[in-house]
């Protein structure tokens, strides 16, 4: 795993060059513009640290990033646009929200999916024990045990009796 | 009514054959580029002072393939992989280009001067501008492009032994030099 | 000699541990009642074996031996001795033996405090905790071993990262693992119901509080995460979605659901199944997460030093204990036979939507942090999922189990009606109308879905609060009998009550503050004055001041509102063992709002870059954490749970007649 502590060794260089603290930026002067930069930015990952934005990373490569951003919209780029940008040059990994393209269907699309499953296996669930059910399926209790075991369960829980 | 009880520990065998592979074969940290087959961006940068000539986009489209490899003066890793570009430069197997980013004119030129020159060419990205078309996030960074201005490959991080002789070289004569 | 001492008790605690697990497994199968007692022995042994181990890394630390290679690499001579001794467990190894040692602690307590249980079940309880012991001291031993030596030793030690040197980040750890190990006991129980055959009322009112002793550490110990990292980093975020967060989040969302689902499985009988999958889950998303920080898979700021080889040995352990844990289901559960039955619209019911709710937002972290891994491994492509795709997939299933929070308590065991609920929470339903449109009056931005969250905020206090007034039947009967009332209701409603109230409480910190915060980003220069959330701020300039171990700049602001003046000194500091910034912002927490200053780099024309924020009612995210966990140790404390207690007896002998009679 060599490559893996060059890598490191790669990525610490870069942070070792950053200053550690809030620098300078050269913030737009029209407010609405300077918003949407910041919006924009606050969307991008920044490469070199470890899953922070370029709005939030003091690193050089995100103050560089950030400046590009600015100089692009006014120029009178769109978000998107100015999002494409970047994506050319650096790939969709660039982007924090990932893009809904093919390969994220599943990403998107699976808590949907996982919540239906769910609430399918619950329903049925549900309605197996639901008072539905024919008297034949009740298991071993008479009705006078559980009648009783109710009582003491529903005292146990508040003041007043709730169950029936 | 046996099966979906099942359905836990096969999720879960999934999930732990993808982990097997990942913790083998994947490296999170290394995003491969997404320039690969595609021309390599414009730009045009003066050379070094004293190890010139300069650097633009026509030269790597010249017909034969080439390496341009991103470096600083202020890069320790790039102190590792210097000497493998001096040697490889001997050879005269292929022509690296350097582009040297967001460094100082005179820092480059003593730091060449002090370890030897292993390019034809270099350029100054002063601003770092150029680096960030090539999608250059961290030095250093080599890219390998065919003779029409094509980027083939991009290794990240410095060049070792082990990327000269398994990935490099097959490269290289693969794309035929 | 103390590194000596402190391996020789960990394979003393290996052995041990090895003897734990499967002589009371043999016992519980023949019956042979000694064997099975000594489950118990076994577990004292070895919590005093792991406890010497502990202790004996920690007199390292204590008394700077850097000749023990951990300690070399951890601490160092300057550090101040309560971070020595919280050094012990900031890195690797350490943190694994703190892992195994809170494991033996839970161990033991199982046996101290579990005398009402049978004698079976004890075993094979602490049998599984001992075989699961059996996986970590291996692991530290052969693979993480605190105590190797270093020869020659240094001078002096390596660990002096200012980061680490923070009361948060010290006690956040113990915390986290006090959760993520309790989860163990429940795992066990579940796993010793799967080998017995059976899941009854009494085994959930026995699983109950060491549900909610681990959810209630996990909670805290996310929280502190979460607080260090807001005044600590720099910008006051305090959750940011990354891989290790997560791994805390998805264990405590299984550990509410548990802690739900159990209560049905001990009132109604029914829900087993899945509350013992839920125990087996809880536990292997804990265990998941010491996987992810450890393995170098996946990047995340948080990552302990990753290394592929230890990847593969808790890999290999997750693919044991998690992977035979399921199977046993599998094989298993479709022998369990379920007990009551309710109707849809019942207590039972609004468990169940809960369950499914809380598990779906697992699954959906879960889904989002390994999807990384999945493309890369079958496309090669590479994605970054951050906090936009967890928010637009958490909120949806977050808003309605707000909503069904209020509902749930009202509506009674096996049968409710809807509608009576409903006419019993029109007080909340106003009362979260009220909040929202107050506020849209009176605030100029007042985006549609912080009107929303405010209204949920009250809509769940308000909401849990007639739940707990109409019990005690409030304003319905004479005080004095209310007062009755309310002291006869067992801990557990009280505790109930708080702990939803709580939720409430950050609700409203997490609404306030993201969508009501107001900034200043940009230079300043002394004497300059900028209006920030009703507050001026002036900036009276900056200067170099030295500390103990770092040189920083220090600014100084005065804020204003016209009644009171509030003094900030927000430094940035630079350490030069090692070298490193780091920003300690100024935070003037007020409940109403925190006022956050932080001061940047000079721009070299005399100004300083700056933040200020203006955060309103953020410090309630961690004060309703806090209020949560007082919920849990308030139903913990309800003497019903504490097993052992005599008052119970006769209601003991109900559910071991309903075993009986189910044979």
């Amino acid at each position: 795993m060599r490559l893996t502590s060059i890598i490191f060794l790669l990525c610490s260089l870069f942070l070792a060059m950053s200053a550690q603290a809030l620098v300078v930026d050269e913030t737009l002067d029209d407010p609405v513009l300077e918003a949407r930069a910041q919006e924009i930015s606050a969307s991008i990952r920044c490469l070199v640290c470890q899953n922070e934005s370029i709005l939030d990373s003091d690193a050089d490569l995100a103050k560089d990033l950030r400046k590009i951003v600015r100089e692009h919209i006014v120029a009178g780029e769109s978000n998107d646009q100015v999002k494409a940008f970047l994506v050319a040059r650096y790939g969709d990994w660039v982007l924090l929200n990932p893009p809904f393209k093919l390969k994220t269907v599943l990403l998107w699309l699976g808590p949907a999916l996982i919540f239906l499953f769910g609430a399918i296996a619950a329903f049925f669930f549900v309605r197996g024990r639901s008072e539905g059910r024919t008297v034949l399926d009740i298991e071993h209790l008479t009705m006078e045990e559980q009648a009783a075991l109710d009582q003491l369960l529903a005292d146990d829980e508040d003041g007043s009796a709730r169950a029936k | 009514m046996q099966l979906r009880f099942l359905l836990p520990v096969t999720t879960f065998a999934v999930i732990a054959a993808i982990m097997w592979y990942a913790l083998f074969n994947l490296n999170p940290a290394e995003i491969p580029s997404e320039l690969v087959s595609k021309p390599a961006p414009e730009f045009s940068l003066e050379a070094i002072p004293g190890f010139g000539p300069a650097l633009s986009t026509a030269d790597l489209a010249k017909g034969k393939v080439t390496l341009l490899n991103v470096f600083a003066s202020w890069c320790v890793a790039c102190i590792v992989e210097h000497p493998l570009l001096v040697r490889l430069k001997q050879e005269n197997l292929v022509d690296i280009y350097g582009l040297n980013y967001k460094d100082k004119p005179d820092a480059a030129a003593k730091w060449l001067t002090g370890r030897g020159n292993p390019y034809s060419r270099t350029g100054m990205d002063l601003k770092g501008r150029v680096g960030i078309d090539f999608g250059v996030y961290g030095v250093p960074e080599t890219f390998v492009i065919d003779g029409d201005g094509k980027i083939l490959d991009k290794i990240i991080g410095p060049i070792t032994e082990d990327i000269l002789e398994n990935r490099l070289r097959p490269l290289l004569l693969r794309a035929g030099s | 000699m103390i590194a000596e001492t402190g391996q020789f008790v960990l394979i003393l605690a290996l052995i041990t541990a090895i003897l734990q697990g499967t002589l009371p497994l043999i016992g519980a199968a023949r019956n042979n009642v000694a064997l099975m007692r000594f489950s118990g022995n076994a577990a004292l042994v070895q919590f005093l074996a792991i406890s010497g181990a502990f202790f004996c890394l920690m007199a390292g630390y204590v008394t700077s031996d850097f000749s023990i290679l951990n300690v070399a690499s951890n601490s160092h001579s300057l550090k101040p001795m309560l971070y020595k001794v919280t050094g012990v467990w900031g890195n690797h190894e350490g943190s694994l033996l703190l892992w195994g040692w809170i494991l033996a602690l839970f161990g033991y307590s199982v046996a101290l405090f579990g005398r009402n249980l049978p004698d079976s079940l004890k075993a094979r309880v602490l049998a599984i905790q001992g075989l699961i012991g059996v996986g970590f001291l291996t692991f530290v031993l052969f693979t993480s071993n605190p105590f190797v030596r270093l020869d020659p030793a240094p001078l002096d030690g390596n660990g002096l990262n200012p980061l680490l040197q923070d009361p948060g980040l010290a006690f956040h750890p113990p915390f986290l693992y006090l959760g993520y190990v309790g989860l163990s006991v429940t795992f066990s129980f579940a796993i010793a119901a799967l080998i017995e055959g059976r899941v009854d009322p009494a085994w959930a009112r026995w699983v109950r509080p060491w549900t909610l002793a681990a959810w209630g550490f996990l909670t805290i110990g996310i929280a502190l995460g979460s607080w260090w990292a807001y005044y600590e980093l720099g910008w006051g975020g305090w959750w940011f979605w990354d891989p290790v967060e997560n791994a805390s989040f998805m264990p405590w969302l299984a550990a509410t659901a548990l802690l739900h689902s159990a209560i049905v499985v001990e009132k109604r009988d029914t829900l087993k199944n899945w509350t013992i999958l839920l125990a087996i889950i809880a536990f292997s998303l804990s265990l998941l997460g010491t996987f992810l920080v450890r393995s170098g898979v996946l990047t995340s700021v948080h990552a302990f030093a990753s290394d592929p080889a230890r990847g593969v040995f808790i890999l290999m352990f997750l693919i044991v204990v998690i992977g035979g844990s399921l199977l046993l289901y599998g094989i298993r559960a479709p022998a369990m036979k379920g007990g009551g039955l309710f109707a849809p619209i019942s207590r039972e019911g609004a468990l169940v939507l809960n369950n499914l709710l809380l598990a779906t937002a697992a699954a959906t972290v879960l889904l989002g942090t390994l999807y990384p891994i999945f493309l890369d491994a079958f496309t090669g492509e590479k994605v970054s999922v951050g906090p936009p795709y967890f928010v637009a997939t958490f909120l949806p299933l977050v808003i309605p189990l707000v909503i069904a929070m209020a509902f749930g308590p009202f509506l009674p065991w096996k049968r409710g009606d809807l509608g009576g609920v409903l006419s019993r929470l029109k007080f909340a339903l106003a009362a979260a109308l009220v909040v929202a449109g107050v506020v849209w009056w009176w605030q100029t931005r007042a985006p549609v879905m912080a009107l929303f969250g405010l209204g949920l905020f009250a809509w769940l206090l308000v909401g849990s609060l007639l739940e707990w007034t109409d019990r005690i039947k409030l304003f319905r009967v004479s005080l004095a009998n209310s007062w009755k009332r309310m002291i006869r209701l067992p801990r557990s409603a009280h505790g109930m009550t708080v702990a939803h109230i709580g939720v409430a409480l950050v609700i409203l910190g997490i609404t306030a503050s993201e969508a009501w915060q107001t900034e200043h980003l940009g230079v300043m220069n002394p004497g300059d004055t900028v209006s920030v959330g009703g507050y001026e701020f002036q900036f009276e300039g900056a200067r170099n001041v030295a500390g103990p171990n770092y040189e920083a700049l220090r600014g100084t602001f005065l804020a204003t509102d016209g009644n009171s003046r509030i003094d900030l000194y927000p430094e940035q500091r630079t350490y030069d063992t090692p070298p490193m910034k780091t920003t300690e912002a100024a935070i003037y927490p007020m409940l109403t709002a925190d006022l956050y200053v932080v001061i940047g780099d000079a721009d070299g024309k005399g100004g300083y870059a700056t933040r200020i924020y203006h955060k309103p009612f953020i410090s309630w995210i961690w004060l309703g954490a806090f209020v949560m966990f007082l919920g849990g140790a308030l139903s913990l404390s309800d003497r019903r749970l504490r097993l052992g207690a005599p008052k119970r007896q006769t209601k003991a002998a109900v559910p071991k007649a309903l075993s009986q009679a189910k044979g």
